[in-house]
């Protein structure tokens, strides 16, 4: 079996830890120093096999199942692609870019699917399946960042790569950063930064601002990021308000806005939070307000299309951001949005987005990096630059493993003409106006070898 | 009702000890055989024995044990946090901790009977997993969940050797918890938590909960004061929830805020009910179901589904997998949610039940006391 | 003032839901003894009759949409607009309103659908079997829901006319700043008069009488060779429409998503417990207690005194009821007391 994992999951380096343990195990507590057995066996090595599996891990059952469900698109097109069938879609785009189409390392790519739930640990108890059973080389899915960082943390501890889909808290690339976890999508912070120049052109420098914070950290770090710029900005915050997870109702949280003097309501929610939160205060009639005779606003600072339908019409005029937007022009995106758009019959998210040129990242590292062994992969990516993936030309930040790009500031169409135009470009926020130092938020990456 | 003899129940003792311990043999041709979801088997299967023995002998139907759960994992992690990696340490304050607090509720919650005690349970792990996603962030770490650091202070660890580049991982003197060494731990816990269980379901204190199941009010009657004994069966099944928490902080090390929704407290409620509520094996039975489904059966995807299927023309492979594909993969949940219809429609004692007729039809004799009273016990008095 | 004056709205509103919702579960439970867990699906089912009336009503055209050229993408064009132009799109905007015509019909089906053909096998099973069971239909109802429309919550707005707010400060002298959402009125509105048909129908007619009956001692009634059982199924189904209305009416509020109705399903048996199991009257004071309590924890002022308390007060006056009157606010004595 040589340092190929057998079927039954035992590698040999478990069979050598594990008779290591016991040798050892008269001495009192001792720690694994798992480099220990540094050659180049690692876990679920292909070796001699004609092909590769990664695992899609998304939400297929509860709030963000449809999102899930998109991801999941995204998955199999890449993974297509890949292979060498479809159009090759951003493979025709992608620079500099070393796949051949002929799956990776001349492998042919397979998948397996799982499904998080959008609990933690479910999101792991999937991830060690595959990964324990199904031998991937490399997991990746998204839609909540407790559930992502709690997978990229598995990823450093079993020594796999985990490529982080949807997931915008700061946490993911900040104080729970992992050697073996990446982020393409940006975070709270680079929305901050984005929405900064837009929001002192919108509504000027003297603001009074009203937050609903979802009570959790991705609201938390969301309403620390968006208050520092509106503050830089000379804003006041007039209050912060955490609101429970699924409220559903949350009147008894808006009418306090009414007569509180300010003048912007900022949603900190994601998914049906925020569609609740946002059809109902417009129902309270804020955006018919004049406040310290100003026009009252709305700002929802991450948007995403499938909250843009769940809401509805309430959507129109509000301001936010996004990774990713199908309706930009650039090659990549008009590449990916036809491969995608003929596939499936209408156009991709910007979760789909980001989980397809992650699965593209991974494939082509692997190929620069002439082995899947993970730190040598890991090595490839950190630091790489590319261009022709939709978002211009991007750098995943060694320091960190963020991804830095431009940010789209968007707003919700007035007119839209289809169910998948609710959202519309206001700016294109270059990259270097959402820079920050990778110090900021702490936190460390952890070794290369685990 | 009788009690089995010693004999046969240690006979029993030796079949399911050697049943669970060659698990990974036997669940391997089923695609279960692999370590993660072999660990969350014997897990569950801990809580769910214990949550028998509230729910199978006394009647009592606690719809917030997931809080105890939640109890165990995070003072789990705490100890590999503040302390050592050591999983004794953190076994034992997880299983104490979690004691003191099913104490606490269950004084106050067993003050009521039936749908009353019901919702008081729910109502506290209701409040315990609002409060640790939010307020008690700085102790849970919220919706992220507890995770280990590299920079923990692990006082003992500490003392005793230098800090390795690495996050550490959890282990019983260097025997890991992660991979197979974890599973088999896990069992050998199930194995003893189960022999508990049967000892106290053939004990005198055992008899007496199931009186006051059957007859609470002429339990009382004869002189008895039955709080004691409910309370501790409650608490000892909270004991049990607690190290069924401590062992998945073990196994994995990180506890988080969902483990104690409500759902997961009904979670464990459908396993009993599905295996037989009651009996000693069903709960196991439920579980294993259960755990099946949510881990293998949603991961059949339509690419998985055409592989099963390769063996037909290919127009009828593709017809089943038109069929199949929304029971299974993302469907998944339909799938179980029906065979909850299925089974309590036409076993109303769990696949216990099904188990022990199927026996009847190749058995000609009447069926065996013992196997009676196992089985159809608690349905008998229901009706009675 | 304002804000405490439009926190007591909130409540009020809040507490209609409840109270909508409780109503059915306690009407059940008072009746058949049945502890159903697919209440809250009957809930979600309710507002899914008002998303499939608006798609019945925008069942649509494919128009090809020339503003897309890289792929063939089509928009959408309801037949309703094509052929009768605008009278069609004011029909469209009264889908929410027009699907209560829709709903009743409906849910009475479903409701009898599901007595004749489940639940009735359980009035003599434990408690336990009976939660096992309705919660796997639940999940089963809720999995068709999402297979057909999606996981996504999908808007339905109020017509149009109702989307502006009441200047009920101006009108009653208080400040300008006092407005309230039209829709949130008209469903206050709304479930007052609901909850006044139901008490009407059970105590004035002679059907309601029998039911009564039957729920303080059904043996007897069932001696007097009154045939309880069918009236029951007729009960069963009128709670399946009060809380399918509850849902229709809820949904411009709360834009509809399969897994709604378990969300609503711990908070209404914490209602029915509160009110006293089996009691309507109950069951529709601890709707509105509750609302106004949760509005008034949420508050501010309160919440910078105890952190959380919004998350935690429903269940926190649960166990304050349950140990100090455990018959519950109106529950009669004796009844599932101990």
């Amino acid at each position: 079996m040589s340092d190929k994992k057998n079927s039954n999951g035992w590698s040999r380096r478990d069979i050598m830890k594990a008779a290591g343990a016991f040798t050892a195990a008269g001495a009192m507590p001792m720690f694994f120093s798992r480099g220990a057995w540094a050659d180049k066996t690692f876990v679920n090595n292909p070796g001699n096999s004609k092909t590769v599996k990664l695992g899609f891990n998304v939400p297929q059952t509860g709030a963000y199942a449809d999102e899930g469900a998109d991801e999941l698109r995204a998955y199999k097109l890449a993974v297509k692609h890949l292979n060498g069938e479809g159009d090759g879609g951003m493979m025709q785009t992608m620079k500099p870019m070393h796949l051949k189409g002929n799956g990776i390392l001349g492998k042919k790519v397979e998948y397996v699917t799982g499904d998080t739930q959008t609990k933690s640990d479910a999101a792991r108890a999937s991830a060690r399946r595959m990964i324990e059973k199904d031998g991937v080389l490399m997991f990746s899915g998204g839609s909540s960042s407790g559930v992502a960082i709690a997978q990229q943390s598995l990823a450093q501890d079993m020594g796999v790569i985990f490529m982080c889909g949807l997931t915008h808290s700061n946490d993911t690339t900040g104080k729970d950063k992992r050697r073996y976890g990446f982020r393409h999508f940006f975070n709270a912070k680079m929305s901050g930064l984005a929405l900064g120049p837009v929001l002192k052109k919108e509504m000027g420098t003297d603001r009074r601002a009203y937050h609903l914070t979802a009570d959790y950290t991705w609201g938390w770090t969301q309403e620390e990021s968006i208050k520092e710029t509106t503050e830089g900005l000379g804003w006041k915050t007039v209050k912060t308000v955490r609101t429970p997870l699924g409220a559903g109702d949350f009147s008894q949280y808006i009418t306090p806005v009414l007569n509180s003097g300010a003048d912007v309501l900022i949603l900190n929610h994601y998914g049906k939070d925020m569609i609740n939160s946002l059809t109902q205060a417009v129902q309270f009639g804020l955006r018919d307000k004049i406040v310290n005779g100003k026009q009252f606003e709305i700002i929802v600072p991450l948007y995403s299309r499938l909250m843009a339908q769940g809401a509805g019409k309430n959507i129109k005029g509000i301001l936010g951001t996004t990774n990713w937007n199908w309706a930009l022009k650039n090659e990549g995106s008009k590449a990916f949005v036809k491969s995608f758009g003929n596939e499936y019959g209408f156009p991709p998210s910007q979760a789909a987005h980001t989980c397809y040129v992650q699965t593209l990242l991974y494939a082509n590292a692997c190929e620069m990096a002439g082995t899947f062994y993970p730190p040598e992969v890991i090595k490839q990516l950190e630091g790489f630059k590319f261009d022709g993936m939709g978002n211009g030309p991007t750098e995943y930040r060694a320091a960190d493993h963020q991804c830095f790009k431009d940010v789209l500031v968007m707003r919700g169409n007035e007119h839209p003409t289809s169910q998948f135009d609710l959202l519309e470009i206001v700016q294109v926020v270059p990259r270097s106006q959402v820079e920050y130092p990778a110090s900021i938020f702490g936190g460390e990456l952890g070794p290369y070898k685990v | 009702m009788t009690i089995p003899s010693f004999k046969k129940d240690m006979f029993v003792m030796l079949i399911f000890s050697a049943v669970i311990l060659t698990m990974p043999m036997w669940l391997k041709p089923l695609g279960a055989g692999y370590p993660d979801l072999l660990q969350k088997f014997a897990i569950f299967g801990i809580f769910a024995v214990g949550y028998n023995i509230l729910f199978g002998l006394t009647g009592y139907l606690s719809f917030g044990h997931a809080a105890f759960l939640g109890v165990g994992s995070y003072t789990a992690v705490w100890s590999f946090k503040l302390l050592t990696m050591n999983v004794l340490p953190a076994i034992l304050f997880s299983v104490v901790l979690s004691g003191i607090v099913a104490a606490i509720i269950g004084f106050i919650s067993l003050r009521r009977s039936g749908i009353y005690f019901s919702i008081l349970t729910l109502a506290f792990a209701q409040m315990f997993y609002n409060m640790a996603y939010s307020v008690l962030t700085p102790v849970t770490n919220g919706e992220t969940g507890l995770q280990l650091a590299r920079t923990d202070p692990r006082i003992i660890d500490n003392m005793l050797s230098e800090a390795g580049a690495g996050l550490p991982s959890p282990g019983l003197f260097g025997i890991q918890m992660s991979g197979y060494s974890g599973f088999y731990f896990c069992a050998v816990l199930l194995i003893i938590a189960f022999f508990i269980s049967q000892r106290i379901f053939h004990s005198p204190f055992g008899m007496k909960l199931q009186a006051i199941k059957s007859n609470q009010t002429r339990m009382k009657y004869t002189g008895y004061n039955t709080r004691p004994y409910l309370l501790t069966a409650f608490v000892i099944s909270g004991m049990y929830a607690g190290l069924a928490g401590a062992l998945m902080a073990t196994t994995d090390p990180l506890a988080g805020a969902e483990r104690m929704q409500w759902t997961a407290s009904g979670e464990v409620v459908l396993m009993t009910i599905l295996g037989g509520v009651g009996t000693l094996i069903g709960p196991l039975l439920g579980v294993g179901i259960i755990k099946y489904f949510e881990n293998i059966f949603s991961a059949l995807n339509e690419q998985a589904l055409l592989a099963a299927y390769s063996f037909m023309p290919d127009w009828l492979a593709k017809m089943m997998v038109t069929i199949t594909s929304p029971f299974v993969g993302e469907g998944w949940h339909l799938t179980l949610g029906a065979l909850f219809v299925i089974i309590v429609v036409f076993l109303p004692g769990g696949i216990m039940e099904g188990l022990g007729k199927i026996k009847n039809l190749f058995r000609k004799r009447p069926p065996d006391p013992v196997e009676k009273t196992l089985v159809e016990g608690q349905i008998q008095e229901e009706k009675a | 003032m304002d804000a405490i004056l439009l926190q007591i709205l909130n409540g009020l509103d809040k507490g209609g839901a409840y109270a909508l919702i409780a109503l059915g579960l306690t009407l059940v439970f008072g009746t058949l003894g049945v502890v159903n867990f697919a209440h809250g699906a009957l809930f979600m089912l309710g507002a899914f009759c008002s998303v499939t009336f608006q798609k019945l009503l925008t069942i649509s055209k494919q128009v090809k949409d020339t503003s897309i050229t890289f792929f063939d993408a089509y928009k959408e064009m309801p037949y309703l607009e094509i052929w009768f132009g605008d009278y069609g799109k004011t029909i469209i905007d009264w889908s929410v309103p027009l699907s209560i015509l829709f709903a009743i019909p409906v849910m009475l089906l479903i409701g009898l659908a599901m007595e004749r053909g489940l639940i009735r096998h359980f009035y003599k099973r434990t408690h336990a079997e009976q939660i096992l069971v309705t919660f796997g239909l639940a999940i089963v109802l809720q999995e068709i829901i999402k297979l057909s429309f999606g996981a996504n919550p999908i808007p339905t707005p109020a017509p149009e006319i109702f989307s502006g707010t009441a200047p009920i400060g101006a009108l009653f002298g208080l400040g300008e700043s006092v407005v309230y959402p039209w829709w949130r009125l008209i469903y206050l509105g709304f479930a007052f008069s609901v909850i006044g048909s139901v008490f009407a129908f059970l105590n004035l007619t002679t059907f309601g009488m029998v039911v009564r009956a039957g729920m303080m001692d059904r043996e007897t009634v069932g001696l007097l060779g009154i045939n309880v059982e069918r009236r029951f199924t007729i009960v069963f189904g009128l709670a399946a429409v009060v809380t399918g209305l509850a849902g229709v009416m809820y949904s411009p509020i709360l834009p509809p998503d399969y897994h709604m109705g378990m969300d609503f399903l711990v908070l209404s048996f914490v209602v029915v417990v509160v009110g006293g199991m089996g009691s309507l009257g109950g069951a529709v004071a601890a709707g509105f207690l509750l609302g106004i309590l949760q509005s008034f924890a949420s508050m501010n002022e309160i919440k910078s005194i105890i952190p959380g308390i919004d998350q935690i007060i429903i269940y926190l006056v649960a166990v304050f009821i349950i140990l100090v009157r455990p018959r519950g606010l109106f529950g009669r004595e004796g009844v599932m007391e101990d």
